[in-house]
């Protein structure tokens, strides 16, 4: 907009708009800084918190890592492990239903649709009882398999749009240089496919990470226990010493917080996109 | 950026594809490497448990079956168990209420939203962007949250109502006539960023054009919004309305945190009565029959949307 046609009163309705949108923002987030008072006011345990922590008080935080801190690394190993996985599966799959005219093309990405619609809770229901019978129950192994779950429908379908839209001389010419299909995919698309594949990634990071349903049920030790079944415990077990428990939630918080700041722009694209099709 | 926009849906790319930008399938065989893991992982995944499901809603399952492997079928007396049980009717009643509020409250507000962000004005991008934060954070988390504000003793929401002379001991969450209202509010406040984002992208597909000629004509801003806005956006309404469907009706962290389905049964849902009746009862087969409704219901919804999608399509 140039700078002459900005009439004083129409630049004050504009600061307006913002006045608003910033209430607006507050409302949104008041929860999150809740949150975060209550974390930084363990002494007030079952009591009422006053709204703004008097001072620094981090001995809940303190408490919270060490409750909590062998979990975060539990969530942290276990949704690093479902985004290589959800990767390495759903990258070469959109590729090829976005590039080779498969028999099933159709049917495929019509399934990866459908998957939307089954519930989390219907798909723990079957796979316990077969994590039972292969020993996958209370693995990281086997909990990676089922957070990978929740992102690779998506990533598919992400991805494929993405790679429908490479120019089909690039693979050619690639091709035409002697490059078989595989490296063609490995040098030439993946690194084409930039964008949509650190959006597909850090999706299914963050599926993986808010985890509950599967961490709920595919383990009844606590050998395998990612920070949200662990919060989710620890309100059973410490209702009075709510200054930890929302310590551990606001470092639970902390991955989504980084990744809105460092990836907006991959997060933005990928609520629009994934959504889609 | 080039990820594909809302409005994308429905065009076949394919049919767009130059004869010579085909690749020549000399080896299907080893095309379809790069396609199987993923099918077989769906299969495995999505296909196998709704099959499987269906199987162990005829099966008798206690305790021991995870000693003994035994679960031997049993007809239909899970179905009847579960059909003739007062709780599965209140549940599926607690479902539609918790979907059909959920959805109304974040589509309305995260239209309103939407619209108010086409506006410019300085920090519109930072403050679009922060407001993803809810959306963000573990469900559960979210829930446990909010467990904490909602409390009625020394919860901030009822300290705030005291504090400008409203009544301040609602018992949010412990009563059972105010519980699933109150679920319901914070599902809301959860899903308004996923709503304000797809509409606010939708908004910005609507051509110029469109608004240029209302305002020639003298359009109001309402029959604007009504008449240009709305229907340019129908698809992508239709959409955000599908997917919110299909994650609500579901749910099951956010009351967990939140209520554990409490108090008396106030907020139990299809999601939840499938998981206490296999994962707190062990009782897998009426968990499966509780189960197999939630997906019939998806199911039908997912037809109606098809349905829409094709004659829109055309």
């Amino acid at each position: 907009m140039a700078a002459e046609n900005v009439k004083p009163r129409a630049s004050r309705r504009r600061w307006g708009s913002t006045v608003a949108g910033v209430l607006v923002l507050a409302v949104m987030l008041f929860p999150l800084y809740w949150m975060l008072d209550t974390a930084l006011q363990p002494e007030a345990g079952l009591l009422e918190v006053g709204p703004v922590p008097h001072r620094l008080d981090l001995s809940g935080f303190s408490k919270a890592l060490d409750d909590q801190g062998g979990h975060l690394l539990t969530s942290l190993l276990v949704s690093l492990g479902a985004v290589v996985i959800c990767l390495a599966i759903a990258a070469p799959a959109a590729y090829g239903l976005a590039r080779f005219r498969l028999r099933g093309t159709r049917a495929i990405v019509f399934g990866t649709l459908i998957t939307q619609m089954v519930p989390g809770i219907v798909i723990a229901n079957a796979l316990y009882t077969s994590y039972v019978d292969l020993g996958l129950v209370n693995s990281y192994f086997g909990l990676m398999l089922a957070d990978a779950s929740l992102g690779i429908p998506f990533s598919i379908v992400l991805m494929r749009s993405f790679m429908q839209s490479i120019p089909g001389e690039v693979i050619e010419a690639a091709e035409m240089d002697g490059a078989g299909r595989l490296r063609t995919f490995l040098r030439v698309v993946l690194p084409m496919s930039r964008n949509s594949l650190i959006t597909s990634g850090l999706f299914a990071f963050l599926f993986s990470w808010s985890d509950f349903m599967f961490a709920l049920t595919l383990n009844t030790t606590d050998d395998v226990k990612p920070v949200t079944l662990g919060i989710y415990q620890y309100i059973g077990a410490h209702v009075g010493d709510w200054g930890s428990v929302m310590a551990a939630s606001v470092l639970s918080a902390v991955p989504a917080a980084i990744l809105l700041v460092l990836a907006q722009k991959y997060i933005a694209a990928g609520i629009t996109g994934g959504s889609v099709k | 950026m080039t990820t594909p926009t809302v409005t994308a849906r429905g065009a076949a790319p394919a049919a767009g594809v130059p004869a010579a930008a085909r690749p020549r399938s000399r080896r299907p065989l080893a095309q379809w490497g790069f396609v199987a893991p993923a099918v077989l992982f769906m299969l495995l995944f999505f296909g196998y448990p709704l099959v499987r499901n269906v199987v162990m809603s005829f099966q008798h399952y206690t305790p021991k079956t995870f000693f003994t492997g035994e679960a031997p079928l049993n007809g239909f007396d899970n179905w009847s168990a579960v059909f003739r049980d007062a709780l599965f009717g209140k549940a599926l009643w607690h479902t539609l209420v918790f979907t059909a509020g959920s959805l109304l409250g974040q589509f309305c507000a995260g239209l309103a939203l939407a619209v108010f962000f086409t506006r410019r004005f300085p920090l519109n991008g930072v403050l679009r962007s922060l407001i993803l934060l809810p959306w963000l954070v573990p469900m559960v988390v979210s829930g446990i949250v909010w467990r904490r504000i909602l409390d009625q003793d020394t919860g901030v929401l009822n300290s705030f109502l005291d504090a400008v002379g409203l009544d301040g001991h609602t018992p949010w969450l412990t009563s059972p006539h105010m519980a699933l209202l109150s679920v319901i509010l914070v599902n809301i406040w959860i899903g308004i960023p996923f709503n304000m984002v797809i509409l606010y992208g939708g908004l910005q597909e609507v051509p110029r054009e469109l608004y240029e000629a209302a305002a020639l004509d003298g359009a109001t801003a309402w029959r604007t919004f009504r008449s240009v806005t709305l229907p340019t956006l129908r698809p992508v309404i239709t959409v955000v309305l599908v997917l919110g469907f299909m994650s609500t009706v579901k749910i099951l962290d956010l009351i967990l945190a939140l209520t554990d389905g409490g108090p008396a049964d106030a907020t139990q849902t299809l999601g939840t009565l499938t998981y206490q009746n296999s994962f707190v009862r062990l009782d897998f087969g009426a968990g499966a029959v509780v189960g197999n409704v939630l997906i019939l219901i998806s199911a039908v919804f997912a037809v109606f949307y098809l349905r829409a999608n094709r004659t829109e399509g055309k």
